[in-house]
């Protein structure tokens, strides 16, 4: 991959990075001052930072060397460690800038009317501003540790936003959640730098990649495992996929940019754009893959159970970025495919948050889809730009979902082999479900008779929050055709993924369409035999089947880390408290305890009689006339 | 007179004064105990200085007086000012200073 410098405006695209973060500065140092239009500057920022990343895409474009560098300043240098700040613009972050102010600007628009009676509206701007800046330190950035510290200002953006109704115990325990299980994968990731660092010399992709391939493959392998650890803490795969599902309990903008359309993707950037080391480590690509398919599976199985719309739409998350990692995993084939899925699900998955936001505006924040039914009509805008997110999603034919994730399909049952018929099968399995869960969502939602509880008046959402849900409609339609038929992602990203090879199909592309449609059309077909033809009840039926259980319980994941890490981990604080309290203090007590009863013995000596100290300045002085014979006579 | 018998007086009066300052409980008795261990140390400077030919003796003597004199007058006055307040001449009632 050749880099050269950049020229024009593409040298100005720090600004991309210094806007967001201006808007975040003067949000949160400026007060209540800027109370009444702080909204208004946040949204600016990401409007001007998108328009901004659209000229420099333009201009990335027109040239021949599709890949530019742009130094910054020396951020660390010491001893042998020397790391540039500089960004790196290539079609794979350019396609990542988009995304991230387009759709981000967006969920702007409609923070201002969803958060518009919200007291802390200010706050949210100032956090959401400074989570964009991060997002796009971290695909901008052209070092492992640039994109660490963007990889840590989402995680901080991302816990300050879960935690943004900090009165709310939920709210709060989720946030602490999410941050001490991206902390497990942050870890790994960090590890993965530290061994770059300490193999190679260097933590810039430029030097990595150069030298990937003289790497021993043990050492290959560690850091593609290591980097595959920090990818399944963002981006909520399995094993670390327990707090994607409760962030939800963050306001739903930030459910739509942060944990659907953007940061949660990161994990799958950070598998892409390492590409190099994967080439060089088929065992840590299998990991991937493996990930993947157990991930999509575990999502999709969950989000069948539950009831709450926003965690059914975070396990449809959960599983779809299982597509995407099965796709980066199938390396060559999948990279333009899984990055393809990953923007089509930002407009759709943003979308469908976006829509569940405006059924929660409606229905007084609530979240039971026991409790909606018969939106449709009340909610018109919603329900249409709703549907066509759904459509999208499940892979109705010709809309965005249909292309990207039948390409994934195709190229997982490429792979050739019983690995191919595995993989391949996970995914239309996983369609299947997909298409049984939310057209369940679906039909509690907007179908059916209202179970709306007493008092609850739905009413459609102001034009600030409407508006953006249609443009992602729209997205959601067309972006898959777009991206896949007539300006080929594939084609954007050679530069970096290398030239697409001629995939032998062991299955003809258009029986999997085919295939998948059907089996779409058959997840459908059970979710209304289940859900639609009959009254859904208010409450949740307690008798049901263990398989339902299970899934409620999210197939038991949070029961699994708290066997396995919570509990042996406060029975390790125990026995630390126990040691401090016994052993450590206990030294420093009983020193001072010695000290204080010896003390206060040896106090005991003064009596206070005047003749007992006589008696002994007497004694005293008779030792030393004593003492003085004795010497003098010796 | 030999030597002998000064210092064994000496030594008489020291011994009485110090068994008095050890086992008398009235502060006025205690320090005319403390007066006669001073005389007899006098008694013992002035003797040897007798003996050697020296003016030496004879000068810590007087300081030794001087000294006495001035705590006498320090001295009475500290146990006036007890035996007022709390109408007792004991030096065992007087411990307050231990704590």
């Amino acid at each position: 991959m050749e880099t050269e410098a950049a020229t024009g405006l593409l040298s100005a695209s720090w600004l991309l990075i210094a806007l967001p973060l201006a808007g975040a500065a003067v949000l949160l140092l400026g007060g209540r001052r800027t109370d009444r239009w702080g909204h208004l500057l946040g949204t600016g920022t990401v409007v001007a930072a998108f328009v901004v990343a659209v000229a420099c895409t333009v201009q990335l474009a027109g040239r021949d060397e599709r890949s530019v560098t742009v130094d910054l300043f020396t951020f660390i240098r010491t001893g042998n460690l020397d790391v540039q700040a500089g960004l790196l613009i290539d079609p794979l972050s350019a396609v990542f800038m988009l995304l991230i102010t387009g759709v981000g600007a967006l969920i702007h628009v409609y923070s201002i009317g969803y958060m518009a009676h919200d007291p802390g509206r200010r706050r949210f701007f100032a956090y959401l501003n400074l989570f964009v800046a991060a997002m796009l330190l971290l695909v901008l950035g052209n070092s492992y540790v640039a994109l660490y510290v963007g990889w840590e200002g989402v995680g901080l953006a991302s816990y300050l936003l879960i935690a943004f109704w900090y009165t709310r115990p939920a709210a709060a325990t989720a946030a602490k959640k999410a941050f001490i299980m991206n902390r497990v994968g942050d870890v790994g990731l960090a590890l993965a730098i530290f061994l770059m660092f300490a193999q190679l010399g260097t933590t810039s992709y430029a030097g990595v990649f150069g030298q990937v391939g003289l790497l021993a493959g043990g050492t290959v392998t560690a850091i593609g495992l290591l980097l595959l650890l920090g990818a399944c803490g963002k981006s909520g795969q399995f094993p670390l996929q327990a707090w994607l599902p409760d962030a939800m309990e963050g306001p739903t903008p930030v459910s739509a940019l942060i944990h659907a359309a953007t940061m949660v993707t990161a994990g799958v950037y950070l598998i892409a754009r390492s590409a190099p080391v994967y080439d060089e480590t088929p065992t840590a690509r299998t990991v991937v893959l493996a990930v993947g398919a157990v991930t999509l599976l575990i999502g999709a199985i969950v989000g069948c159970a539950y009831d709450d719309i926003k965690k059914v739409l975070a396990y449809s998350t959960v599983s779809q970025i299982g597509y995407m990692f099965l796709a980066v995993g199938l390396g060559p084939a999948g990279y333009a495919a899984g990055i393809a899925h990953l923007l089509t699900h930002g407009f759709f998955k943003a979308g469908l948050f976006l829509g569940a936001g405006s059924v929660m505006h409606a229905m007084d924040d609530q979240v039971d889809m026991r409790r909606f039914g018969g939106l449709a009509k009340r909610l018109p805008v919603t329900f249409v730009t709703f549907g066509l997110g759904y459509l999208a999603l499940i892979g109705f034919p010709f809309l965005s979902g249909y292309w990207t994730k039948d390409a994934i399909i195709e190229a997982a049952l490429d792979r050739g082999g019983w690995s191919g018929w595995v993989l391949g099968g996970v995914a239309v399995l996983g369609a299947g479900l997909t298409a049984f869960y939310m057209t369940r969502l679906m039909l509690m939602t907007f179908l059916g008779r209202p179970r709306w509880e007493p008092g609850v008046h739905p009413h459609e959402s102001p034009p600030s929050m409407t508006a953006p849900m249609v443009l992602l409609a729209v997205g959601s339609v067309a972006a898959g055709f777009l991206l896949v038929q007539v300006f080929p992602l594939a084609d954007w990203l050679e530069p970096v993924f290398g030239e697409p090879e001629e995939a032998a199909h062991v299955v003809a592309p258009a029986v999997v369409g085919v295939v998948v449609t059907a089996v779409m059309a058959l997840g459908v077909l059970t979710a209304w035999l289940f859900v639609g033809r009959r009254e859904v009840p208010a409450t949740a039926p307690a008798r049901v089947s263990p398989v339902v259980v299970a899934a409620r319980r999210a197939l038991y994941a949070d029961t699994v880390n708290e066997a396995l890490f919570m509990r042996p981990g406060m029975w390790l604080t125990r026995a630390l408290v126990w040691l401090d309290n016994r052993g450590v203090d206990g030294v420093v007590n009983g020193t001072a305890a010695a000290l204080g009863g010896s003390s206060s013995r040896l106090g005991r000596a003064q009596t206070g009689f005047v003749r007992s100290y006589a008696l002994g300045m007497l004694g005293g002085a008779v030792l030393v006339a004593g003492a003085l014979v004795a010497v003098t006579t010796a | 007179m030999t030597i002998a018998n000064y210092l064994v007086l000496a030594a008489i009066l020291f011994t009485i004064g110090a068994v008095g300052v050890l086992v008398r409980r009235n502060a006025i008795v205690v320090f005319m105990c403390v007066e006669l261990m001073l005389n007899s140390v006098n008694l013992t400077l002035v003797t040897f200085a007798r003996s050697t030919g020296t003016l030496d003796g004879q000068l810590i003597a007087f300081f030794v007086m001087v000294v006495a004199a001035a705590e006498v007058v320090v001295g009475l006055a500290i146990i006036m000012s007890i035996y007022r307040t709390r109408r007792s001449a004991s030096v065992d009632d007087v411990n307050l200073l231990k704590y």
